[in-house]
Order: structure tokens, then C-alpha cells, then sequence
């Protein structure tokens, strides 16, 4: 069976991001770019099941501009068989990335799609379920665990009170949560195999979708500063402070 | 036009953050209305009705409903929904699992985590795990938003006597079904409402030193969580996760002990109001976000700390 893995370029995880003096975002400028981590996950998880002989095919996609083409690379490398990016400068929204997607999956009928369960730039945790509402498809999301039987998908959910277990009929959307698996790194000669793998490009316009967001972003603000308070030099001097000047215990 | 607030809640008792979301829905202004959907819900519909500023409850009883299942929920929800000018979920595993799904099937880009509310359209919400806030303004007729409880204070939980309905709609999907849960079972309150909450990170060595933790928090009426490191090294399950893709809290106070203090970590406790740091590393983040630091090694302090308190 076909699976599909909708990956994201991000800024990557170990960077801290900065204001634009102007408030219109974020400073993307000379700022390392990586593959979203939960979007790691996921092709991870793709690459075990093919390893398993469940699934036959793997094919990465993105929306973005030519840039994360780079990233698709990374997921060919990782064991993606072949690539699409749907290419847009626009900065687009869950919604319009979801109703793409939903075209490629109509051409491409994967039994499985496998997402991150949220980009660490947005932070929206919308694109899974969307895409799953727009096909009809039953949707595991934050999932630790992925299970194929037949033409079923047993998917473990991290949910607040702890897990949650629930099957579902494929095709079927999942979404990653961190301890799904631990993704592996790219070998050298599977990344030079990567530069040779089938890369296609398709525009919004190809899939009849618009990405212009509707939402508007008015302004972005650095959040309030915390700044350090004091250092105590016992436990006896912290529960004193606690006690008599913070007053909360 | 009014709100439709979704409801969290175990069949019998609501849930806290449907507190927190009320309140938002009053920031926004108009009618409010509460949906309670669940199988065997009425106990938790009456406790809907009794909180204040809610003029209507909308219950749907039914099998469909009983596991919170994102494909019956989202097509109830959308369904309800395209009467309201706004519809308000808590940004709980259970909103966020369903949400998208009834904005996608309104054709409406959902606004994720409102912290605050500027204006009917208008709201702000945390990008970056929480290092950028952005503003953003929406122009859907039916607005879907997600809300993050800490951005706003609890509605009162009794005062209210809003008319209870039942809804008639009920659908299966038929696509997914529930297995089975496996839920952490724990006298202590909830991390997400607790006033304090005392965590541990790697530096806890393992599983059994946050025995250490449980003490402290019984005698504080705490809740425990953890950080990713604490979690991913496999000392105490994933319900306890505080941060960027974990829990957000933000109590009164809030310890941190062995923990280093990463972004993913700090999102999600960076608006506790007193935070206590206990690290032996006097270099570590974490220290720079509270208010009181204790260089220490944490074996020495925290079984003090217990004596003391």
C-alpha cells in the first residue's frame, strides 16, 4: 500500500527566534531551516512500515516555496521513494495546505497518510484533521503508536488523562506525536541516492487552490519578558520568600 | 447569532478549562450556549447550565458520542455550529483532536489557542512555542477558535440557570471506533488546574526519585508534572509532559526541579506566577525565568524542602 507524508520547513528547533523590529513577524533572515521534528516522526514512522512490508511506497510532499525542496530531499533520504512539492510564496494557511493536499490524494489514493501532529512555527496542530474532514477519512491523531491489520489501523493516542486506543477503517489519517519513534539520520549514500529520486512540482493553480491566508496577521509581538529573579542560598531562605514575600504557600 | 462553547467533561462532572473558555466567550460578547456531547451526559449538563453567564445547554446523548470520536464529534459540532458567529472549543487533547475538523468542514481557518480576546474578530495567540505573540484577525463568517485556558480566568461554576435542549442529530460516521484508554489514575489535583505544580526533570535520575516530588506535592496539594527529558527517558508517563507539545500551565507557583529549562519546556510554564528553580547547574536556563533560583543538588533540597514546608 501507498502512503503519503506531508512534511514542513521550519525554523529549526534549537533556534530562538527573534521579532522583526517592525512587528510583521518572525526574522526568517540567515536563520537555519530544517524538517518540522514531528514531520521527521512520520516519515520515520512510513520508512518502519515499509521495512515491515506493510507499505509499498512512500511519497513526501510539501507546500512551500523552492527552498524546501531541500527538505523533500532530506525526506527521499530518508527512505521517501519519490517527492511532490506544491510550490507558492505564499505563507500558507492550514486550511488551503489541507484542501491541496486532498488533491493529491485523490490522484495518488494513498491508504495511509501520515503527518507531524503540529509544526513547531504556527504551532496550529490544524493540517491533519483538516485534510482528514476534507477526504472523509477517520483520523488518529498524536498517535504512539501505529498498528496495520488488514484493512484497519489501530492507532494509541497521547490524550491528557493518558491513552487512548482507537481503530480505524484506511484509508486513514495519522498524525505523530514525540514518542512515536525515534527518527534515524541520513546515511552518506542514501543522500546522494536521494539527489536522484523523482522530485515533481506542481502549482496551487494545478490543484485549483488559492493559499492567499484569509486569516490576517496584524502584528507579531515579543511575549512579555520574564526576567530573572534572585538567587537563594538555602532551602530554609526559599521557604521563607515563599512563605512571607511571594505568599503562595 | 451568539457562541457555541464545547464542553469538556467525563459525562458527569464538566471540566475545568469549559470554565475558561465560557469566559472567553463573554469577552467576545452575544449569547452563550454550551454543548454537552456525550452518552449517558446529563449530570455533566446540568453542572453546564448552573455556570454563569450561560443562557443555553445543548445536550446530545448519544453512543456516537460517548468516546469523544474527532469524525461524530466534528460533523455534530459543524452541524450546530453554522448558526453561531463563533465557535469556542478548549484547546484540551479532545478540542485540538477535533477542532480543525469542524472548521474544515465550514470552510473556515481555524484560530488555534487564543490567549486573549482584542475584539469579536480579533485575537491573540502564541507562535514559536510562545517566543512570538501574534494578532491575528479573522474574517470567516463562523469563526472556529481553540482556547488556551491559562489565557483566561475561570467562569463561576454555580449562579447560573440556563435552559437545557436536547438535540436530536446524532450520526455515526462509521469510520473509526473506540479499543480501549488507559488512564492515569491520581488523588492529586489536575496539572492543568492546580494552583501549585512541582516537576521534574532528567536530572531526576529515574522514576522512583519523584517519589520524592509526590511528597512535596501532598503537603502542597500539588500536582507533579515533568519535563520532555523526564518523559522520553521513560521515569513517569506521558500525562505529566509540561511544554510546547505537553501540558501548558500556569499556577501560582510552579518548582522546577533537575530541570534545565529548554524553549519546549519554558512554553509551557513561563506564565506560572512565582516560578522556583532548584538545579545543581547554577548555568542552567531555567534560572533565567525564576523567580527564585536555588543552586543545589536536588537529592540534598527537595527532601528539606518537604521537612520545611
Amino acid at each position: 500500500m501507498k502512503v503519503l507524508v506531508p512534511i514542513k520547513r521550519v525554523v529549526d528547533y534549537n533556534v530562538k527566534v527573534r521579532v522583526k523590529a517592525d512587528n510583521t513577524g518572525v526574522d526568517l533572515a540567515n536563520v537555519k531551516m530544517a524538517m518540522n521534528p514531528f514531520c521527521e516522526i512520520a516519515v520515520e514512522e512510513a520508512v518502519r512500515l515499509k521495512e515491515k512490508g506493510v507499505v509499498t511506497e512512500i511519497i513526501a510532499v510539501t507546500v512551500g516555496s523552492k527552498a524546501a525542496q531541500e527538505q523533500l530531499r532530506t525526506a527521499m533520504a530518508l527512505g521517501a521513494d519519490r517527492s511532490i512539492l506544491i510550490e507558492t510564496e505564499e505563507d500558507a494557511q492550514p486550511l488551503a495546505i489541507a484542501k491541496a493536499l486532498k488533491a493529491i490524494v485523490e490522484k495518488e489514493q494513498p491508504q495511509l497518510v501520515i503527518l507531524g501532529k503540529q509544526a513547531i512555527d504556527g504551532d496550529n496542530s490544524q493540517t491533519g484533521q483538516m485534510l482528514a474532514a476534507l477526504t472523509g477519512m477517520a483520523q488518529g491523531t498524536f498517535a504512539s503508536e501505529v498498528v496495520v491489520e488488514g484493512d484497519k489501523v489501530k492507532v494509541t493516542r497521547e490524550v491528557d488523562g493518558g491513552f487512548q486506543t482507537v481503530e480505524l477503517k484506511l484509508p486513514a489519517v495519522v498524525t505523530t506525536d514525540l514518542r512515536l519513534n525515534e527518527p534515524r539520520y541520513a546515511s552518506l549514500p542514501n543522500i546522494m541516492k536521494a539527489k536522484k529520486k523523482p522530485l515533481d512540482t506542481v502549482s496551487g493553480a494545478d490543484l485549483g487552490v488559492d493559499f492567499a491566508p484569509r486569516t490576517k496577521t496584524l502584528k507579531v509581538e515579543a511575549p512579555a519578558a520574564r526576567s530573572a529573579g534572585i538567587k537563594v542560598a538555602s532551602v530554609e531562605e526559599l521557604v521563607s520568600k515563599l512563605k512571607n514575600e511571594a505568599k503562595v504557600i | 447569532m451568539g457562541i457555541l462553547v464545547y464542553a469538556e467533561h467525563d459525562n458527569s462532572t464538566i471540566k475545568g478549562a469549559t470554565l475558561n473558555v465560557v469566559t472567553a466567550a463573554a469577552k467576545i460578547g452575544g449569547d452563550i450556549t454550551v454543548l454537552v456531547a456525550g452518552k449517558g451526559c446529563g449530570a455533566a449538563a446540568e453542572a453546564a447550565a448552573k455556570i454563569a453567564g450561560v443562557s443555553k445547554v445543548l445536550v446530545a446523548d448519544n453512543d456516537a458520542y460517548g468516546h469523544q470520536l474527532a469524525e461524530n464529534v466534528a460533523d455534530l459540532v459543524a452541524e450546530l455550529g453554522k448558526g453561531y458567529s463563533h465557535i469556542l472549543i478548549p484547546a484540551t487533547t479532545t478540542g485540538k483532536n477535533f477542532a480543525p475538523r469542524v472548521a474544515a468542514l465550514l470552510d473556515a481557518e481555524q484560530i488555534s489557542e487564543i490567549i486573549t480576546v482584542e475584539s469579536a474578530d480579533t485575537f491573540k495567540r502564541p507562535i514559536y512555542a510562545g517566543n512570538a505573540i501574534a494578532t491575528v484577525q479573522s474574517s470567516d463568517s463562523v469563526k472556529v477558535i481553540t482556547v488556551r485556558a491559562t489565557g483566561f480566568d475561570a467562569a463561576a461554576a454555580e449562579g447560573g440557570s440556563a435552559s437545557v435542549e436536547a438535540v436530536d442529530v446524532a450520526k455515526d460516521a462509521g469510520v473509526s471506533s473506540f479499543v480501549s484508554e488507559e488512564l492515569a489514575k491520581s488523588d492529586r489535583p489536575e496539572l492543568t488546574a492546580a494552583k501549585v505544580v512541582i516537576s521534574g526533570g532528567r536530572g531526576m535520575q529515574n522514576g522512583d526519585n519523584f517519589e520524592m516530588l509526590y511528597k512535596v506535592a501532598d503537603k502542597l496539594g500539588a500536582a507533579v508534572g515533568a519535563s520532555r527529558a523526564a518523559v522520553d527517558a521513560g521515569f513517569v508517563p506521558n500525562d505529566m509532559q509540561v511544554g510546547q507539545t505537553g501540558k501548558i500551565v500556569a499556577p501560582q507557583l510552579y518548582i522546577a526541579i533537575g530541570i534545565s529549562g529548554a524553549i519546549q519546556h519554558l512554553a509551557g510554564m513561563k506564565d506560572s506566577k512565582v516560578i522556583v528553580a532548584i538545579n545543581k547547574d547554577e548555568e542552567a536556563p531555567i534560572f533565567q525565568v525564576a523567580d527564585y533560583g536555588l543552586v543545589a543538588d536536588l537529592f540534598d533540597a527537595v527532601p528539606e524542602l518537604e521537612k520545611q514546608i
